[in-house]
């Protein structure tokens, strides 16, 4: 088709030529209705993004922000409502015909092909004749210079860490000439560091003129990079504020309908006695290397500990250990004085031991994603009771508590969990394992995804237990909620640990160099 | 650059029709498609019987009433059925653990010959025990046959598939051994053939057909039950789904595969005795005679649920029997029975589609609900 490959050049240089245009409407939806079943997803919303601007899109956990990005990408098709691609009506079928008009946008969970290089994934898929490797590296470093990204064009997918595979995405959606970018979440799995070269690149876009939209539940991150907000409530579009008068106070009260305290308490640890004592453990990953090495700590019952680390310093391996999923090389736990190595699964959460890690895709492990809230209730108790017959009436009873207690939006708890909108999947995931009454409780990020709302309720959730005198292991990314939680924070660099800070007088800074290794305590066994 | 004729340019090339997920169907919905796409397959069968001359309705009359005109005819369709349904309910096990069984036909095969050594050596006994011990035996024989791969599976991770088709070969094999050396029967002249099961060694007839009819029905409740109520079908739902997932919530993996393909392989081993004992009254090289992988179909097209299983292996039972005696009276091939069949699945996998996606003609966006 001649008329594609024309009119993609066009677009090309109207990347560049896209500055003449800023303050100009790119995307205007009008009263866009969306539709699942009974589910009302998107009701009647008005949007607007300029070129030259970032807008944030701001929402409750189901609130409707990855199916309106999902109709402005051609992934879905609204029921009502138009939107308009540069003042002109358009109907956007499938996500090429988005791309042809300049619409790019980047999912939460990568598409790209592990085995391919970087430049290969971006240019896999472009109608036009495969380029040779040099012109095509000259034209990527050209895109690169001009946004300020790096990148290794040889480097193979599967050896990226998730932040360099980010920005093979944003280069892949440049190369075909995007003036539009819209990002779900871009920063849920970036570390600080990696949030701010993101915002490079975004600012830079800006200053070319782009229209960006950018979804996040991190409003430091919506105050910093965004221009103007617009805030969706229960599938509504509530109101669009201008960023510079506003704050964290309003925008919550927006998003969430009423005042909500912004505050975690730390109520006292009273016990002295440990209630977990692990001591020089190692273990490592099926490649032979250690994913952690020779780590010494304990923790004792309504404590909180806090961990720390850049993604992939052995947080993953901690938790499956303790939870029995992984072998260990050396080492002992010792959970009420009893070693628990060599012991089933099933036998640690039966001692009182719960383990609940949200990985990077949210449903990986401890939720089955075809089956319903109710089933998935069972996961770990479906052996209750005798006799060779499952007991619903518990599960369903306790679907129903958690639906109310966490305000999880769902059509009805007999729905399956992959129909939920991500953060809801996670209440449903840590709402069982707070219901099961454990004696330790180890969660690993917990508040990915989730709003602030469901955030402080965790939060909240997570005292309560403390109060209860169960231990919590949490494993976080954000520095600010660690430092106010946590009783305690052990710091892991790499395997090992590198120091153990008292949350109440550590700053973030301290923790944060802790975190690079840069220096790190004498670890006194 | 022109952006307006960029714009109508859009608005031409949506598609004529093109394709949207649906949001999900209601139960009534469903069946209404499923029915709707019976009626669509049984018009493109027509037109097929149409080209060759005949009559479809005539033809379509007569494979109803071939099946069931008379007792005899529906018990010569039970006949058919009995070994369909059983092996489809095995296999469902299998399947519903995401476990590609495809060896049933194996399973089938060693269960009839398990149960053949109790029929051929020890016909004196009373002829409940020896029943019983042949079921036993049939049981055993399958669920021998459907450990092998699971352990294999467990234990080095081996592919399944290849290791259940090959089994399959391997049992057939057995039975030409069988039949030609250690268990041939010495009053057939030179041709290799195992002898005719003593009267106390077949199955009694309740109604005119053997009662593994009875057996059959039973178990459609039997498996209906063990995976919706109980713990172990519970089990195999997560294992299903996710083995990490299942070891995360304290399940034995490897105890859970292992069990899942022994029940699996025990009912179409149960089934292959059954098809000994009561319709074979010996064992044959075609005791399985394919119904292991028109299994597979069954199953999936009845989406693992026994109910459903039921009725669609009855269905499959009424095209067989009729088109033989349409074969008869018209002397139309059963070819032509195999073709109408393959229509039939074709409008019913199409109907799937239907299910979750929907087209949607050019200009009917908005209106598209
Ligand atoms: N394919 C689908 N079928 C049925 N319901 C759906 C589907 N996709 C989304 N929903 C429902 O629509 C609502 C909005 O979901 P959406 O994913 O847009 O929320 P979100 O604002 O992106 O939330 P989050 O911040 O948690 O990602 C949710 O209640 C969800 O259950
Ligand atoms: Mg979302």
């Amino acid at each position: 088709m001649p008329h594609s490959t024309e009119r993609k050049s066009a677009d090309r240089t109207s990347v560049l030529a896209a500055g003449a245009l800023s303050g100009k409407d790119a995307i205007a939806c009008r009263g866009i209705t969306k539709r699942f079943g009974t589910v009302v997803a998107n009701d009647h919303i008005d949007l607007t993004v300029r070129y030259g601007e970032v807008l944030a899109l701001l929402g409750e956990n189901g609130s409707g922000k990855t199916t309106l990005m999902n109709m402005l990408s051609g992934i879905y098709h609204p029921d009502e409502g138009v939107i308009l691609v540069d003042g002109q009506e358009a109907v956007i079928n499938s996500p090429v015909d988005a791309m042809n008009m300049g619409i790019g946008m980047i999912y939460q969970h990568f598409r790209l092909v592990d085995v391919f290089s970087a430049m290969e994934n971006i240019v896999l898929g472009t109608k036009e004749k495969r380029l040779r490797d040099k012109e095509l590296k000259e034209k990527i470093s050209e895109i690169c210079q001009s946004f300020g990204l790096e990148i290794q064009p040889e480097k193979r997918v599967y050896e990226m860490s998730v932040s360099e595979k980010q920005t093979v995405e944003i280069l892949k959606v440049l190369y075909r000439g995007t003036r539009i970018l819209i990002l779900d979440e871009p920063t849920a799995v970036l570390t600080p560091q990696e949030t701010q070269k993101l915002f490079q690149i975004l600012r830079k876009m800006k200053e070319q003129g782009c229209a960006i939209i950018i979804i996040t539940h991190k409003l430091h991150e919506v105050l910093e990079i965004s221009d103007r907000v617009t805030i969706l409530r229960k599938g509504k579009s509530i109101d669009t504020v201008e960023t510079a008068g506003t704050d964290e106070k309003i925008l919550t009260e927006l998003m969430v309908g009423k005042a909500v305290s912004l505050e975690i308490d730390r109520p006292p640890v009273n016990h002295k006695s440990p209630i977990l004592k692990v001591v020089n453990l190692t273990v490592k990953k099926p490649d032979g290397t250690k994913a952690i090495d020779n780590i010494s700590f304990e923790i004792r019952k309504g404590e909180i500990l806090g961990v720390a680390g850049v993604a992939g310093s052995g947080q993953k391996e901690l938790c499956e250990a303790i939870a029995g999923l992984m072998k260990i090389d050396k080492g002992a736990i010792l959970y009420e004085q009893e070693n628990i190595i060599g012991k089933t699964p099933a036998e640690i959460i039966r001692m009182g031991i719960s383990m609940s890690f949200v990985p990077e895709d949210r449903l990986g492990m401890g939720l089955v994603a075809s089956m319903d809230m109710v089933e998935n209730m069972m996961l770990k108790s479906y052996g209750n009771g005798r006799g060779p017959f499952v007991d619903r009436k518990p599960a369903r009873e306790l679907a129903n508590r958690l639906v109310e207690k966490l305000g999880i939006v769902t059509p009805g708890i007999d729905t399956p969990v992959r129909l939920l909108s991500g953060g809801n999947v996670q209440k449903v995931l840590l709402g069982r394992e707070i219901e099961s009454c454990p004696n330790l409780l180890i969660t690993a990020y917990p508040v990915r995804g989730l709003d602030i709302n469901s955030s402080y309720t965790i939060y909240d959730l997570l005292n309560e237990q403390k109060k209860k005198d169960v231990a919590v292991i949490f494993i976080g990314e954000d520095l600010d909620v660690l430092l106010e939680l946590s009783d305690v924070i052990m710091v892991l660099c790499h395997g090992k640990i590198t120091g153990f800070l008292d949350a109440r007088k550590a700053s973030k800074e301290q923790v944060g160099l802790y975190m690079t290794g840069a220096f790190s305590q004498e670890v006194a066994q | 650059m022109n952006r307006n004729a960029n714009i109508d340019s859009r608005k031409r090339t949506e598609p004529l029709l093109r394709v949207v997920k649906r949001a999900e169907l209601t139960g009534r919905q469903i069946v209404l498609l499923r029915l709707l796409a019976v009626l669509l397959a049984l018009a493109a069968g027509g037109l097929f019987i149409l080209c060759l001359g005949y009559n479809p309705v005539a033809i379509y009359t007569r494979i109803l009433s071939g099946a069931t005109r008379s007792p005899m005819a529906i018990q010569a369709t039970a006949k058919i059925v009995i070994p369909l349904l059983i092996t489809s309910l095995g296999v469902t096990l299998a399947f519903k653990m995401r476990f590609w069984n495809i060896g049933a036909e194996g399973q089938i095969i060693m269960g009839a010959i398990f149960a053949s050594y109790f029929a051929l050596f020890h016909a004196d006994w009373n002829h409940w025990v020896l029943l019983g011990a042949m079921a036993l035996a049939g049981i055993l024989g399958g669920a021998l046959w459907g450990l092998v791969p699971a352990f294999f599976k467990a234990r080095y991770g081996t592919n399944e598939t290849l290791f259940t088709l090959m089994l399959n070969y391997i049992a057939l094999y057995l039975i030409s051994w069988l039949q030609d050396g250690p268990w041939r029967d010495p009053g057939s002249q030179g041709f290799g053939k195992i002898a005719r099961f003593d009267k106390n060694a077949s199955l009694n007839k309740v109604f005119g057909v053997h009662c593994g009819w009875i057996v059959a029905l039973v178990l459609v409740a039997a498996v209906f039950i063990y995976l919706r109520y109980t713990k172990q079908g519970y089990e195999i739902s997560v294992v299903g789904e996710s083995q990490e997932t299942a070891r995360y919530a304290g399940m034995n993996v490897r105890k859970i595969l292992l069990r899942t393909m022994a029940l699996s392989g025990g009912i179409c081993g149960l089934g292959g005795m059954i098809q000994a004992a009561g319709a074979d009254i010996t064992l044959t090289m075609g005791v399985a005679g394919g119904v292991g992988f028109t299994a597979i179909i069954v199953a999936w097209l009845s989406q693992l649920n026994p109910v459903i299983i039921l009725a669609v292996s009855s269905l499959f039972g009424i095209l067989e029997k009729g088109s033989s005696v349409v074969q008869s009276d018209f002397g139309l091939s059963t070819d032509c029975a195999d073709v109408l069949q393959g229509i039939i699945l074709f409008f019913i996998l199409g109907c799937e589609f239907f299910i979750r996606y929907r087209f949607v003609g050019r200009g009917h966006g908005e209106k598209a609900k």
